[in-house]
């Protein structure tokens, strides 16, 4: 229970109705509190809301316009056309195609990046003397920009030219390159691998930090009691770390949800491997269609406000079954 | 106000103006595929030597669709960021709100370019870009090789898949394990629209949009071309080839791993570079038409070219409309003809002969660029963006093989006329 300075069990004399000076009520203090914490969020929100929630409110609002970007001016109020009409985003079977590619990148790559992230993590909470080093080292990834380690990517899977083919050709495990970028059987795979190599070190990173506050007697409780090693890591070190090993996965999967920039440097606007944001940019800029764009923008915020209160309502109730 | 106070007041304006144009800085967006960027720098160095203003060169997207994107975005919002676009022979009517009408600063410099690119370029009776150079699909082939194999230059689709695949097999088994037949552009972007215009037109299947609007992909001809270059993906093509832009493809031939390469002029040039693998090996021909003679097969190549233009929205439209008068000048487009095959815009220079002797083609193929085919750009308007998104993406699902071609024509047809119901584009 909270305890409040105007509780009732706190109006007789006690120590702490004491230190309230008498010529100032107690209601009094509250409201300058209060006043003091609203001045004190107060510039935040206001920031908040003149960078993400004005554009916000603005691309609702063109989502129910005609308007193109050659001539913003001229537009048209349309209601939910662009939303549910013959043509709108909604009866759009390449949306459609575009959610599937997303939603299966989400969980091909945070799946992938959650369990190795956590293999590293291991690895490197062994006592060791190069874990300093070894731990800056495995940020690399992570700290070049995802458009060059794309472009890097794309040069070491070039078909005739790349040094990944000149390896598998060499070895003798592929007869001929591999079109690692352009095989549509190929190319979805190629995507997910080069997000993941760039995102474990972000998750690694986590979940060590996770692993790092666990006490260190349990283990050696455990080691008294002869408990077998893969136990200690199922019962008891994998129940410490959960909640922080979630919220990592929830800040994967809302990076992974509004993708963009890997795909669209690999493999630019191809259907194969297109996401829910690279259509959005097809429609905004190539088709000029603002209208039609906005209400696709406006889908992609719901689908991940929603995906996001699903995911952290179910973590919510298993974290208590937990406790 | 009084006359002589608003001459007067015009002539201190006028003043000043060209005062400040002393200090003039001005941007100019060039492309940079094979020698673009160098021979943009060096003439506008050239020219802002001669005139003392200062001109910054502007390294834009290779990919055509990523280009008009970009340019979309800086026009659209009204930015005075650049003064001088490069634009595609597509893109007038796309872009006209944007741009200057250059007819009051050419002092009739139009009228000794190919007409029907200024017809291209006039919007409504104003002239919105100036012809700086004109493109048609070629096909490159090694001389070398087809001598060696004793296979004449292919003049159908037919007979060039069996010369690739013969070559590219008796190469393949003599060690040179990285040969291909026949390499383009195949990735989903505007590049794969002009291969598979060419494509479509050679075996009669129409231009996807006619000219009076009217969707005509959906027909058997377009079917078989689709067909053909879907069966050239993994036998005398690499597959990733459905990745491959300008630039990939001409890397795959001139470093000598491919008899074939479609391309545009420009190749030839950096081909008989001395420093090419390729130098004196290499062959140029019109692209080879479909089907055999009775089934109104045909060469047919696709209108590409570039333009310049001047933004609505550049503070000094007189001084970019000078450059732009002086880049796309007899001077400056002879020299890149010699320099880099940029095949010039003025009838005049093809009986140049310094031009005739660094590019033999461009006097051989005069039929090829005066009959070349063009995209539906005009009748599609505003929309033509969508419309060759949508058949850029229908052709690589079928040479990806991901749909039968019929089924992707009819597809696309169905996809073109909820574009434009009634065969109305706007």
């Amino acid at each position: 229970m909270e305890l409040r300075d105007d509780h009732p069990s706190l109006k007789q004399p006690t120590a702490a109705a004491t230190a309230v000076p008498r010529s100032r009520p107690a209601g009094t203090l509250q409201r300058a509190r209060r006043l003091q914490a609203w001045g004190l969020v107060l510039p935040t929100l206001a920031v908040l809301a003149a960078v993400a929630g004005w554009p916000l409110a603005r691309t609702v609002f063109f989502s129910l316009t005609d308007a193109r970007l050659s001539a913003l001016g001229e537009r048209r109020f349309v209601g939910l056309a662009n939303y549910l009409g013959e043509t709108g985003v909604l009866a759009d079977p390449q949306w459609w195609a575009s959610v599937g590619n997303t939603l299966l990148f989400t969980a091909c790559s945070v799946t992938l990046e959650t369990l190795l992230g956590l293999g590293v993590a291991l690895l490197l909470n062994q006592r060791s003397r190069l874990r300093t080093a070894l731990r800056a080292a495995v940020l690399v990834p992570w700290a070049i920009p995802t458009v060059v380690s794309a472009k890097m990517w794309s040069w070491m899977l070039h078909d005739p030219f790349g040094v990944i083919n000149t390896f598998l050709v060499a070895s003798g495990l592929v007869a001929e390159p591999l079109a690692w970028t352009a095989d549509p059987g190929l190319s979805f795979v190629t995507i997910v691998l080069v997000d993941v190599w760039k995102t474990t070190p972000f998750m690694a990173l986590l979940t060590l930090a996770a692993l790092q506050m666990v006490p260190r007697d349990i283990y050696e409780a455990a080691q008294v009691d002869g408990v077998p090693p893969w136990r200690v890591f199922v019962h008891l070190t994998l129940p410490l770390i959960m909640p922080a090993l979630q919220v990592a996965m929830v800040f994967r999967a809302l990076d992974a949800l509004r993708v963009f920039d890997v795909i669209y440097v690999m493999t630019a606007n191809s259907r194969a491997t297109r996401s829910m944001s690279v259509y959005v940019r097809e429609q905004l800029i190539d088709f000029q269609k603002i209208g039609a764009g906005s209400a696709a923008a406006t889908l992609l915020f719901l689908t991940i406000a929603v995906i996001t209160l699903a995911w952290l309502m179910a973590t919510r109730s298993r974290l208590r079954e937990l406790e | 106000m009084h006359p002589t106070v608003r001459a007067s007041a015009l002539a201190v304006t006028l003043g000043l103006a060209s005062l400040g144009a002393q200090a003039v800085t001005l941007k100019i967006s060039c492309g940079a595929v094979g020698l673009e960027f160098q021979l943009c720098k060096e003439e506008t160095d050239a020219w802002a030597q001669k005139t003392g203003h200062e001109v910054q060169v502007i390294n834009a997207p290779n990919d055509s669709n990523e280009r008009l994107a970009l340019y979309q975005q800086i026009l659209g919002s009204g930015s005075d960021k650049i003064d001088i676009y490069q634009i595609d022979v597509v893109w007038p009517g796309l872009l006209a709100s944007h741009l200057v009408d250059l007819r009051p600063y050419t002092r009739g410099a139009e009228k000794e370019h190919f007409p029907a690119i200024i017809a291209n370029n006039t919007v409504g009776e104003r002239l919105l870009a100036m012809p700086w150079f004109t493109d048609a699909g070629l096909l490159f082939y090694r001389k070398d090789l087809l001598e060696k194999y004793k296979v004449a230059p292919p003049t159908t689709w037919d007979a060039l898949a069996a010369a690739a695949k013969k070559i590219q097999d008796a190469e393949r088994a003599a060690g040179n394990t990285r040969m291909w037949g026949f390499v383009w552009q195949g990735r989903a972007y505007e590049g794969l629209s002009c291969n598979a215009t060419e494509w479509l037109a050679s075996f009669g299947g129409g231009a996807v949009v006619e000219a009076n609007g009217k969707v005509s992909v959906n027909n058997a001809n377009a079917v078989k071309a689709l067909q053909t270059a879907a069966g050239w993906v993994g036998t005398i093509t690499p597959k990733a080839v459905l990745n491959y832009a300008e630039e990939d493809s001409r890397g795959v031939f001139q470093s000598g791993n491919a008899v074939f390469l479609r391309n545009w002029p420009y190749v030839w040039a950096l081909a008989h570079k001395p420093d090419s693998q390729i130098a004196g090996k290499v062959g140029v021909m019109p692209l080879p038409a479909g089907g055999t003679g009775s089934a109104g097969g045909r060469s047919a190549a696709t209108l590409g070219g570039w333009q310049l233009s001047v933004s609505k929205y550049s503070k000094n439209p007189a001084i970019a409309a000078d450059l732009v008068n002086y880049l796309v000048g007899a001077a400056v487009q002879k020299d890149r003809a010699i320099k880099a095959s940029y095949n010039p815009t003025l009838p005049a220079l093809y009986k140049d002969p310094d031009i005739v002797k660094a590019n033999p083609f461009m006097a051989e193929l005069g039929s090829t660029f005066a009959a070349a085919v063009s995209r539906p750009s005009t009748v599609t308007a505003g929309q033509y963006n969508q419309v060759s998104n949508l058949f850029w993406n229908a052709v690589h699902e079928v040479i990806s093989g991901k749909t039968p071609a019929a089924r992707a024509v009819a597809d696309l047809d169905r996809q073109l006329n909820k574009l434009a119901p009634a065969e109305k584009w706007n």
